[in-house]
């Protein structure tokens, strides 16, 4: 069996998972409108606040030779090792980080000195490596904004594979102008907090976080959960590389190998991908119902952080967990009248719920599709 | 049950090699756009999507319809079970130079989506899931070097579930330098299909990858 055990957020809501989950269920957002030196308008964005990451970092040595990224990581992966307590330095560990930009901001000039070769995830990943001593080099995963689920799955792998006994996925993207003026150029970007599967929703909120969640074997390490990846799956629409299936047909895809074989009596909740866009909303809503889980009650998490990208599948799977061990949903956030033609069933309030199992989603550009079931053991 | 690599191609320094032998050479100072298209033009295919691609997807484009020419890969396998596992070490940094160029002068600023959405290194696993119809799984790994075990461990875990094929490989583009290696790999039940196909391994993948004897 492949466990699922200690993790951290770090977000605008808070630095370590307990804080995370707590102002989700106080219903706080971490999204407010910041104006971008680019745009006469202002936009809404998921901002870790810069006066509290200058706080954490006291407990990081020589902190100004890395980057607002590497920084995060580490503060992020201590909080794992820390509560935990296994030794990097183990063969039978391994570090895989999901990222879609990692040092993006090295590009815009952030740093002076910094080596611009960090830009290179293979070397900013070198970074973790040689902080933690971590024996093995990092597997770096960047698979757009199904790096998240997939490395879970990627880990989950792994330790079946009899490669490793205990994985770190740690997952990270910052709120840079880079993405920021990307998504604009798409008219992806919604100037007030997003809504997913709302009607009236106009597009995403970019966000930043990292988040961190130890996958293992080990049934100590698990002891304090009890919970399990039960199963994962990726699948391609391969049918646009920016805009999803009209049929859903990668989420479908994927959804059907994860479920296949599976009780899906006992799934309390979908944790979507929801970004809030007109066709991603739509696509899922119909991939759920294709798949039969028209009466799952169906969450998105981006009303409260944003689109996290890299971190995303990390993030949400973490508050995921945290739901089904506290038997709560989350509701979601920004979500009032149905606005997608697949019959599909919103959480509307947060609400004490018996349940066992849930199902974690991810879509993105490359037509790339992921799909996981977490349960109790 | 076998695992076995029925084909590779591996493109570098303008030339290009298929199951190890070399099938075109472009003159060494021609550069990679310029490469790109004598090669496209070379191979009489039509495919009017690549004229849209960046230099990664274009490379990557052609080394698999290399890799795939003369095979029944794609007519074998179920494509909703051929998994795309690709990896470089760049990421997509050289479309990522772009699009910062066009957002940094903010008197001329003209980010545009058509450059925006290659600035993800799994865009190219897109664009093959695309022309070849493939469905299965995917992930892009960011390493150092040409990892071979890696992509064997990786796959060989694919191949433990539902994927039955994949189409594995490196494809790098930074700063006009770049390399292409792709193989095809399948389980079969049938050992005795042909004796020229390669046990999946890691050192055979090394062999095959150091193979080619480049002419410049």
């Amino acid at each position: 069996m492949v466990f699922t055990s200690y993790s951290n957020i770090i977000s605008p809501l808070g630095f370590s998972t307990k804080e995370n989950y707590e102002a989700v269920c106080a219903s706080k957002t971490g999204i407010k409108k910041i104006l971008f030196p680019f745009s006469a308008e202002p936009f809404c964005v998921g901002k870790i606040d810069e006066i509290t990451i200058q706080k954490h970092l006291l407990s990081i040595a020589n902190s100004e030779a890395y980057t607002k990224l590497e920084q995060l990581s580490i503060m992020s992966i201590q909080d794992v090792i820390d509560q935990s307590g296994i030794d990097a330095k183990d063969k039978r560990n391994l570090l895989i980080y999901s990222t879609t930009k990692g040092n993006i901001d090295i590009l815009e000039g952030a740093y002076k000195n910094i080596d611009a070769n960090r830009a290179y995830l293979p070397v900013f990943a070198k970074q973790l490596q040689t902080y933690f001593k971590f024996a093995h080099t990092p597997v770096v995963l960047s698979n757009a904004c199904i790096s998240g689920i997939l490395a879970i799955i990627v880990a989950k792998r792994f330790i079946e594979q009899g490669t490793y006994d205990t994985v770190i996925v740690c997952g990270g993207d910052l709120l840079s102008e880079f993405t920021v003026s990307g998504f604009k150029s798409f008219s992806a970007l919604s100037n007030e907090p997003s809504r997913p599967f709302d009607t009236d929703r106009v597009g995403i909120n970019l966000g930043e976080a990292v988040a961190s969640i130890l996958i293992t074997n080990n049934k100590e390490l698990a002891t304090p959960y009890n919970m399990q990846v039960i199963s994962g799956a990726s699948a391609n629409d391969a049918n646009h590389i920016s805009g999803p299936s009209r049929t859903g047909e990668g989420l479908y895809q994927s959804l059907q190998y994860t479920l296949e074989g599976k009780n899906t009596r006992d799934i309390g909740f979908i944790s979507a991908h929801g970004t809030a866009t007109p066709f991603n909303d739509e696509m899922e809503s119909i991939a759920f119902e294709r798949a039969g889980l028209s009466t799952v009650p169906v969450n998105s998490l981006k009303g409260y952080y944003g689109h996290t990208l890299g971190a995303a599948g990390v993030l949400e799977t973490i508050l995921s967990l945290e739901s089904l061990k506290h038997q709560r949903l989350i509701k979601s956030e920004g979500y009032h009248k149905k606005g997608v033609s697949g019959n599909i069933t919103m959480i509307e309030t947060h609400e004490p719920k018996t349940f066992s199992a849930f199902i974690k989603t991810a879509s993105g550009f490359g037509g790339c599709n992921a799909a996981a079931l977490f349960a109790k053991v | 049950m076998k695992k076995h690599i029925i084909s590779y191609a591996h493109i570098k320094q303008n030339q290009v090699s298929v199951n190890g032998t070399i099938m075109f050479s472009a003159a060494p100072s021609t550069t990679l756009p310029e490469f790109l298209t004598e090669l496209y033009k070379s191979m009489g295919i039509s495919y009017p999507k690549f004229h849209k691609m960046d230099a990664l997807c274009k490379l990557g484009i052609l080394c698999t319809e290399f890799a795939l020419k003369d095979t029944t890969f794609l007519a074998d396998n179920p494509l909703n079970k051929i998994a795309v596992v690709l990896s470089n070490a760049s990421s997509s940094l050289e479309t990522d130079r772009r699009h910062q160029q066009a957002i940094d002068d903010k008197s001329n600023y003209f980010p545009s989506p058509t450059v925006f959405v290659y600035t993800l290194p799994n865009i190219i696993i897109g664009e093959i899931a695309i022309k070849y119809k493939i469905t299965g799984e995917n992930a892009f790994f960011v390493s150092e070097k040409f990892d071979a075990g890696l992509l064997v461990s990786y796959t060989e875990a694919l191949f433990s579930e539902q994927t039955q094929a994949a189409v594995c490989g490196w494809i790098e583009v930074d700063n006009g330098a770049y390399e292409a290696f792709i193989f095809l790999t399948e389980i079969q039940e049938n050992t005795n299909k042909n004796t020229n196909f390669k046990p999946l391994n890691q050192l055979t993948v090394i062999e095959l990858y150091n193979q080619t004897i480049w002419t410049h």
